[in-house]
């Protein structure tokens, strides 16, 4: 029997493990950058979903309901989604950068130029 | 217990990611990105945060392809599959760190469980005293900008770092310049 109420940490966690992968395995800075965003998506659900409470209503308060989600994982991701779009401007910005100054956005490329560079 | 819509919202968000990792048209990518976005928000919907589901539509989904799309155009828009050589490194640590936090969520409170130590302490005063306290119907506004307005003003914070170090690393108009008078590949023409 599975139990479909861990469902949403399990993919919280495949999402968080596909964005890892794309950091570390992946060469391309942009693709880089697109990793961090779906890690960061992963944490933010991961909040989100611990908050829900079973029949509660968006934390609004009105007459007629009495169960409310917990407003507060609420809050820490408005928060987490705007710092994190700051940061991946940051890191574009630096990948533009970089372009200007190597010609490439391939880390092994960098590293070559890099090497050759110390080596003459 | 998750309803059907949930699963089907989950499932197809996994989908997307590996789509995502998988396409080596980075312009491509970056729109499934877009769409990534737009479906993590309406599952925010059905978890009940609406106020994060906005944000994300519109900050997620709109600013970020956007900001992403003017890099692509600075830069490469095309992944070259030449620089990916299969590690295996990688996808055993990433696999090991999965199943071991697989192993620990069978400790966690099921969805939507209301006995959930999340909200045991803070989150019931808060619901309960938006109201006399801060008088917005919205307890997610409340507490954003009265209870803990210093999370808020600390956020303002690194967005204003942010900003300046964009703006220092751009310098402007100036990128545009550098561009068009740009030399190829190396640094060897630079002074």
């Amino acid at each position: 029997m599975i139990e479909w109420g861990l469902y949403n940490y399990w993919v919280v966690i495949f999402l968080m493990m596909t964005g890892l992968y794309v950091v570390i395995a992946r060469g391309n800075l942009i693709k880089k950058i697109i990793g961090l965003n779906i890690f960061q998506v992963s944490v933010i659900m991961f909040y989100v979903s611990m908050g829900k409470v079973r029949g509660g209503t968006a934390p609004i308060e009105a007459a007629g309901f009495e169960v409310y989600s917990n407003p507060l994982p609420h809050v820490l991701m408005l928060t987490a989604i705007v710092v994190g779009v700051a940061t991946s401007a940051l890191a574009l910005a630096l990948v533009v950068r970089i372009k200007e100054t190597y010609g490439t956005i391939e880390e092994d490329e960098i590293r070559r130029i890099e090497a050759d560079e110390d080596a003459s | 217990m998750l309803d059907l819509v949930h699963l089907v919202l989950f499932t197809f968000l996994a989908v997307v990611a590996v789509a995502i990792i998988r396409l080596k048209d980075l312009f491509a990518a970056v729109m499934l990105m877009g769409i990534f976005s737009l479906l993590s928000a309406s599952l925010f919907t059905v978890m009940d945060a609406v106020d994060v589901a906005f944000t994300e539509a519109a900050v997620g989904a709109g600013i970020s392809t956007i900001l992403m799309l003017a890099t692509l155009a600075l830069t490469d828009s095309e992944e070259h599959p030449e620089h990916n050589k299969f590690q295996a490194m990688p996808l055993i640590a990433v696999v090991l760190t999965g199943v071991t936090l697989v192993f620990a969520t069978f400790d966690m409170p099921r969805y939507g469980d209301p006995d959930a130590p999340i909200h045991q302490y803070v989150a019931p005063y808060y619901i309960e005293h938006t109201e006399e306290e801060i008088g917005v119907p919205n307890m997610v506004t409340a507490i954003l900008a009265s209870y803990r307005g210093y999370d808020t003003w600390g956020e303002t914070t690194v967005i204003f770092t942010a900003c300046v170090g964009v703006m220092l690393l751009l310098g402007g108009h100036a990128i545009v310049d550098r561009f068009r008078r740009r030399k190829p590949p190396g640094r060897e023409g630079e002074p």
